[in-house]
Formats: structure tokens, sequence, C-alpha cells
């Protein structure tokens, strides 16, 4: 049994329909997460998780209990909110305190569990400091010790780390991964930044207008979008106008409008005649001299258009036959080398017969 | 350096005016107040000379004022029960003001605007009409001349000025607080107690500060509203200048009164700091 199941949710604001009609279930232990454009409803969906918001129709099970018409202070949820809503009167360990208090423990086992949060992330020396007194990172870590403390079942992280510099960022990920394995509890993570997604996750649920699209590991998210919008959201995807010609147990044959025909892994509902998109990612298309021996089943010759130097990559925009662009990455693994091919260059772009992935309309 | 130089003087040059009207108009009459207290009475009202001009005359200074302060229990028995008084009013308008400023708080923006402006209309009229109107209402009940009457129409006078400094503290909070309050386990009194109000302090104490310390001076209210029993050291002072005209004896419980109000500020300060500071 799932520890959280989110049974055919809807929640309106009016004419709206912020959350439509969503099924989730989500496993004791798991790092889960709510990705998706700003507006989607993910934040809301944490809301009802919560309790500081009421779905109009649906259910919410934890530990198969519904829990619907539980107030937040009752359920053994805890959130970290995205500006942290650290209490400014009071000490980093009174703040850290505050839940075992609320729940009525021992000030013996308070004082104890107290020291072991704010060790688990660190900040042992700034007990005594008030949030005003410590930086952005620091404030983050106090508002998930402040939430952990209190062992919840279940952790909701909303955007916590919106507010950190790039580099800060990044490393508060890596502390979070190893937290949530140390402390074993469940995260349910809401962001709207698809690299912090697949970076955290287990699992990533991708939302957009008020509706699943998509639930996945992050590999096979990025691998094998189901749709049109998973696939342009998550990461960078050559999208291309498609015509299934074609079925057979393992591939696709399709017809790429204006540049032609090319072998695509087979999809499971694909249908001959059937139009839709064919989704490459730039990395999965290999760039060569147009000279230079080939031996992959789908390649053209084209005409660098621009090229996009970030330093590791460098992504190059090809133009192909009929006027198609293809993006195309390239690691600059050669020392010194900023681009291997210039603008106005002929190039031969080719990628395998079974990478990419055709998207039904 | 030479940057921090011009900095500074311009800044004194900005703070000087202020100042000045303060030692001037402030300090200056203080300092007069407590040497007019150490003096005797003239014939006929202000301060005698310091050096005798006719023979048997009182001239120079005197602790005489202080002694009569303390030689009579009626002193200090008006001075205790006008922080009494003082005290009670300043509670009574924490416990009215408090829910209302939560709730103007709390409202949506326009409304907002209208209460606090509904809060300072009184000011609008003068403060004998709206004293003498307290006459015309409490007359029916039979309070009139009671201390309830004179209790009522501090209360009614000194509201806005605990609601106000209460309001412009709650405004500010951030509402995700008492989210994240109730999110880890808090009821609805645990979020108000250890989170609203506590945050609130610095209004609870600028608004009583507000209250306690004019309500110490009044003479107006318990004079219209009070019986004879109803005085406070206002009344007292009042009457010592224009009444008795002991300038004097006046003076010297006016600095009484100075001392007291700084010794309750001091311990109150204390206090708060021994409290957990930071509120």
């Amino acid at each position: 049994m799932a520890l959280l199941e989110l049974r055919n949710i809807t929640r309106r604001f009016g004419e709206l329909r912020a959350v439509d009609d969503v099924n989730i279930a989500i496993e004791a232990g798991e790092f889960f997460t709510l990705l998706g454009p700003s507006g989607c409803g993910k934040t809301t969906l944490l809301r009802m998780i919560a309790g500081f918001d009421r779905p109009d129709a649906g259910s919410i099970l934890l530990d198969g209990r519904d829990i619907g018409e539980m107030p937040p202070e009752k359920r053994p949820v805890h959130t970290v909110f995205q500006s942290y809503a650290l209490f400014p009167h009071m000490t980093v360990a009174q703040n850290v305190a505050f839940p075992l208090r609320m729940a009525g423990k021992p000030a013996v086992e308070i004082a104890t569990r107290v020291a072991e949060a704010l060790e688990q992330v660190h900040l042992e020396e700034l007990a005594q400091r008030y949030p005003d007194e410590v930086s952005g990172g620091q404030k983050q870590r106090v508002a998930l010790a402040r939430a952990l403390v209190n062992r919840p079942r279940m952790l909701l992280l909303d955007e916590p780390l919106g507010a950190l510099d790039a580099k800060l960022r990044e490393r508060m990920q890596i502390e979070l991964i190893a937290l949530q394995r140390e402390v074993g509890i469940t995260f349910v993570f809401v962001t709207h930044s698809q690299p912090e997604a697949l970076a955290l996750s287990h699992r990533i649920a991708v939302m957009n207008d008020g509706r699943i699209e998509q639930i996945d590991t992050p590999s096979r998210l990025y691998g094998f979008p189901r749709n049109r919008f998973v696939a342009d959201f998550i990461g960078n995807c050559n999208l291309l106008g498609a015509t299934v010609v074609e079925t057979t147990a393992h591939e696709l044959t399709l017809d790429l409008r204006s540049l032609g025909r090319v072998v695509a892994p087979a999809a499971g509902n694909a249908r001959v005649g059937q139009q839709g998109a064919f989704a490459l990612r730039p990395e999965q298309v290999r760039i060569t001299p147009a000279a230079a021996a080939h031996e992959l089943r789908n390649h053209f010759v084209g005409k660098v258009h621009d090229l996009l130097y970030v330093g590791d990559v460098t992504t190059y925009v090809v133009e192909l036959p009929g006027g198609l662009r293809l993006e195309a990455l390239l690691a600059n693994s050669a020392p010194g080398r900023a681009r291997v091919f210039e603008i106005g260059e002929t190039v031969r772009v080719a990628w395998r017969h079974d990478a990419g992935s055709f998207l039904p309309e | 350096m030479a940057r921090t130089n011009t900095e500074r003087a311009r800044q004194s040059l900005v703070a000087a005016p202020p100042l000045v009207f303060l030692v001037v108009f402030f300090l200056a009459p203080a300092i007069i107040m407590a040497l007019a207290s150490l003096r005797y009475p003239g014939e006929f009202g202000a301060l005698a000379p310091l050096v005798a001009t006719k023979p048997g005359e009182e001239a120079g200074l005197t602790a005489e004022n202080y002694r009569l302060f303390f030689s009579d229990s009626i002193y200090l028995e008006i001075f205790v029960k006008s922080f009494g008084i003082a005290a009670l009013t300043t509670l009574l308008c924490l416990a009215g003001a408090y829910p209302l400023a939560l709730l103007m708080a709390r409202s949506a923006k326009r409304r907002r605007d209208l209460m606090v402006l509904l809060c300072v209309l009184p000011f609008a009229s003068n403060f004998l009409v709206r004293v003498y109107a307290w006459m015309i209402m409490l007359g029916p009940f039979e309070l009139l001349f009671t201390p309830i009457a004179v209790i009522c129409a501090l209360v009614y006078v000194h509201l806005p000025f605990m609601v106000l400094p209460l309001y412009t503290n709650l405004e500010r909070h951030d509402p995700l607080l008492l989210d994240a309050a109730q999110d880890l386990g808090a009821n609805a009194w645990q979020c108000f107690w250890r989170v609203t109000f506590r945050l609130s302090l610095p209004g609870v104490f600028a608004g009583s500060a507000l209250v306690f310390i004019p309500v110490l001076g009044v003479f107006a209210i318990p004079e219209i509203l009070g019986g004879i029993g109803d005085w406070l050291v206002g009344n007292m002072i009042k009457e010592a200048f224009l009444g008795v005209r002991d300038w004097p004896f006046g003076s010297m419980l006016s600095i009484m009164l100075t001392l007291c109000v700084l010794a309750i500020a001091w311990v109150t300060a204390r206090l708060a700091r021994l409290g957990g500071g930071r509120a």
C-alpha cells in the first residue's frame, strides 16, 4: 500500500481548474517531485496535502486513512516553505524545538532531539542565534531541521531552494539527497526547475494546467517522454512533425515531412497514417564532416546555421534540406577547442535507429 | 575618513534643530521645575525671591515641599491610586484594542484604511465635548460622579492610542508564520499566543506607554465625571498651581510623578530584556 494516495483530486478557483482529476500514489521512503511551470497546480496540490486547502472532489489517503477533514496541525506531515517562515522571535534552537513543544514532549527529550536535528544539518554552533543573524543557506537548514525534528510521516518542500544562488543551490541539492537517505522520511518536493527535479528525485510527476502529464523516474521521463509537453519541458528536444508510414514489432518508419523517412523505436500505440511529433535529444544527434564515413541508418547532410558555445559543450543548429533545423550537441573534449565546425560549414547529422521517440498527437 | 567626517557633519546639521528645540523647550523647563520645587511660594503665587528683601521673609532653597509630601500619607495614597487607575485603564484598553487591531490587520486592504479612519475620527471633535457627552450617556444609569464613570471615559479617550500602534505592528506580520506554526502542530490558541502575541509585544509596550503615561496626568476627566474622592495626581498638580497658587508644591508633585514614571519605564525595560529579549 502506498504511503500517500491522491485519488481523483480536483480543486477549482472560480472557472479555473487549478488541479484537475489528479491521481498519484507515493511510496514510503520515496523522494517524489511535483514538477511543472508556474500556475500548473503543483503548489495547490501541496497545500491540499498539508491541509491548508481542501479539494473540491477526490480523497487524500495517508496510510490508507482518509485525512481530507483533518486540520493541518493534526496531520503527521510537515512543510518547508519557500521563504522558510522561521519564527523571528525565537532562536534557531527554539525554532527547531517548536514542533516538539507543540506535541507536548518532555523538556529532556526536546533538548536531545533538538541537538540531534541541529547536528544533522550541521548547525550546532548557531543554536543560540536568531534567524536574522544567519545566512540564507543556514536558514534553509534550520527550516529543514524544524520540519524533520518531530519525525513526520512525510516532508513537503515548496520550492525550498528557489531563494538560493546557483552554487549554493547545487550544494543544498546534494545535502538534501544525503539527508533524505539518512532520515528515511518520504519527501514530496515541488519545483519548476527541471534540472533540480532530475537531480533529486526517485520519481517525478510532470504537471501542466492542473493535470498530470506523466509520472516516471527521471531517466525514463527524459528518455521516453509520453507527449510533446513532457519532451519539451524536460531538457532540450528537437520536435519534428512526423507521420507513421510503417510499423513492425521493434521499429517505426516515420515520414518527417520535407526531410524524408527515418527509423525510430516502436511506440506501443502507433498506427500507420498517424500524425505526431518525432522527439530527438540534441545529444543523440551525431555531427560529423559531410565527407566522413557513416554507418547509422538515419543521416542527413546540412549546413551549420548557428552555434552556441557554453564551455563544456557547443550546441550546433544545423539547417537541413527543406529548411528544417536540428539541434546537435557536441562535447568540447579536445582541450582549447571551442568549436569543431564553423557557421556555414556543410556537415552530416546522424542518429541511431533506436534513438528518439514518436509522440502521437 | 574625510567622507565620514562630512557625512557626520551633515547628520548633525540635520539633527541640530530638533535637538535645540528639545533642550530649550523640554530639558530647560524640567530643570526650572526641579529648581522651583526647592523654593518657597511667593505671596500671591509664583515663587518667593532667592534672597530675602524684607526681614522675616522666606527665601532661598528648601526641601520643605518634599518633607511635606512624605509627612502625610494622603499624597502617597493618591499617587498609588493614580497608578492603579492608569494600570487598569491600560489593561482595559489593551483588552479592547487587541481584538480590534487584529481584525483590522487581517481585513482586506481597502477595509483597513476605512477602519483606521474610523479609529481617529473621534479626534475631529473637541476632547471636552466628548467628555461631556459621557455625562449625558452615564446620567440615566446613575453612574455619574463615580470611579466607573472616570474609568469609562479614560478608556474611551485613550483607546485609539492603543489601537494604532498595535495595528501598525500586527499589520506587518508575515501570515506564512501562522501557516508554519499550524503545520508544525500548533492549534489556534498556540498560534496566537506563541507567534502573533509574542511578535506584537513591541506594539503592546508602545500602546501601553501611550495610554499609561497620559492617564497619570489627566485632571479634566476626574474633575468632570468623578466625585471628590476620584481625584488623581493630575488634579492635585492642577489645584496646586491654579487653586492654592503654591507653585513650588505643584512643581514638587510634578517632579515626583516624573521620577515614578521613569522608574516604571526602567523596570519595564529590564523585565522585557529578562523575559527573553527580542520580540
